[in-house]
């Protein structure tokens, strides 16, 4: 009973607080747009240029020139605003943007993240990857707890990193974790089990050392 | 005015500016912004050996793609170039040189090197493998990395309208990374949807001014495509 991406998303977009500026990156973290809470007001950063990305267009009505950073055809809002691509990352690098979800290859237990290439395949290039992750204060990770049965949450990434030291939180679909401060080496807190995880199924399906909160929520 | 910076066409625009092994910027993000008749006119000048600075490698039948297809580049200097088989192909077989940059990383260099900086500080990449053999400082307990300016022998851009000047204003995300670009060449050569007469700008909604620009060539069509195409239903 573990969450499906849906509910890892719902639970991610619980970090959100109203006026942030927060950047999406592709696959699961998309879906975190969905479960904004009525009432708080957020703006999407799309590292191409705009910022105050809206949803989907309707059919018919799609711009060619306006689209977000997985190059999917948005909307234009009230508060939109186009930047170019140096102004853009002025606002990653330069701590502007409050969050960023994106997902994961592989998560050490210092913070360090692997997303970008797996050596001997095909490499596409980093995109902005590196960028959010130095500059954003706030990076938050989405991912599936293993990957064909292989722990994901590691001692030390043996993928090339994206960036050291950078993840502030990780969701999977068994549960949530903090890693202690930014560029500190506290490790991994486990703060919550999703629905029906226990705790031995963790300890088996993870390969970094964490411990456990002692307010510990059983979702 | 004094100098026509006005040319007829893509092929008059580039008269005189193309040789081997040039390097040359191009904008766009993915296919937004493309400045497409004007690769389109490198493509058909057959000048090779070039390095290319653009985020993107375009896909297999548009944006640099097309020169990807007929082998007139030598090495790509880009962050993502995920949409592009034929790419994959010529870089797996060791045709094609590729440095990666991060997006934002790539976007400073550029701006940097249009304003005369050769080189800065960032903590984008620090204690990853793109940090290797680059100089590296501490500032505030914090590790930056060392990055330096681009420029190029030309720039290609696409704008959504010009003055005679060369003031330029671009249409939403279109604008990316070619108001950056026009800074950092010896020379600039835009592609535009509209030419607008002298005065018709508001000068403080004036994106590029026109001391950036040197050759300007108004398209008779333009061809935008959509990489992916998303929509929702309506209610």
């Amino acid at each position: 009973m573990a969450w499906t991406r849906e509910e890892m998303a719902a639970r991610a977009a619980r970090e959100l607080k109203d006026g942030y500026y927060v950047n999406l990156g592709i696959g699961i973290p998309t879906l975190v747009a969905n479960f904004v809470p009525d009432g708080m007001t957020i703006q999407f950063h799309s590292e191409n240029g705009m910022l105050g990305a809206g949803p989907f267009p309707f059919e018919g009505e799609e711009d060619a020139d306006i689209i977000n950073a997985g190059k999917q055809t948005v909307t234009e809002l009230p508060t939109t605003s186009y930047v170019d691509s140096a102004a853009s990352f002025a606002m990653v690098r330069g701590g502007h943007i409050n969050i960023s979800f994106l997902g994961a290859l592989q998560v050490a237990q210092n913070g360090d993240l692997a997303n970008w290439m797996i050596p001997g395949k095909m490499v596409k290039g980093m995109g902005g990857a590196m960028d959010l992750v130095a500059g954003v204060p706030r990076v938050v990770v989405l991912m599936e707890h293993t990957a064909g049965g292989k722990p994901k949450l590691l001692k030390e990434c043996t993928l090339p990193l994206t960036g050291a030291g950078v993840v502030s939180m990780v969701i999977t679909d068994l549960g949530v974790f903090e890693v202690g401060p930014k560029g500190n080496q506290m490790g991994l807190t486990l703060t919550e089990l999703a629905p029906g995880v226990s705790l031995e199924e963790i300890r088996e399906k993870t390969e970094a050392e964490f411990v456990v909160s002692p307010s510990l929520v059983r979702n | 005015m004094a100098v026509n910076k006005i040319y007829r066409d893509t092929t008059s625009a580039l008269a005189g500016l193309l040789r081997d092994g040039m390097t040359i910027m191009a904008g766009g993000f993915g296919v937004c912004g493309i400045p497409s008749a004007l690769i389109e006119a490198v493509r058909d000048s057959g000048v090779k050996d070039l390095t290319c600075i653009s985020n993107n490698a375009g896909i297999d039948t548009a944006g640099l793609g097309i020169l990807l297809q007929t082998r007139q580049i030598r090495k790509m200097i880009s962050s993502y170039v995920g949409e592009n088989a034929t790419f994959a192909k010529q870089f797996l077989a060791g045709e094609l040189e590729i440095e990666f940059n991060p997006q934002g990383t790539l976007a400073e260099r550029i701006r940097a090197g249009g304003a005369g900086i050769p080189a800065f500080f960032t903590a984008t990449g620090a204690g990853t493998d793109i940090a290797k053999g680059k100089e590296e400082r501490v500032f505030n307990g914090r590790r930056y990395v060392m990055e330096t300016g681009l420029t190029a022998d030309l720039a290609l851009v696409h704008a959504w309208k010009a003055d005679p000047e060369g003031n330029l204003i671009y249409r939403k995300t279109a604008r990316n990374f070619n108001p950056i670009m026009a800074t950092a060449a010896k020379v600039t050569v835009v592609e535009v949807e509209e030419m607008v007469p002298q005065g018709s700008f508001d000068p403080d909604h004036i994106v590029t001014p026109g001391i950036f620009v040197d050759r300007i060539v108004k398209l008779d069509h333009v061809v935008k495509l959509i990489e992916q195409r998303t929509v929702r239903k309506r209610a």
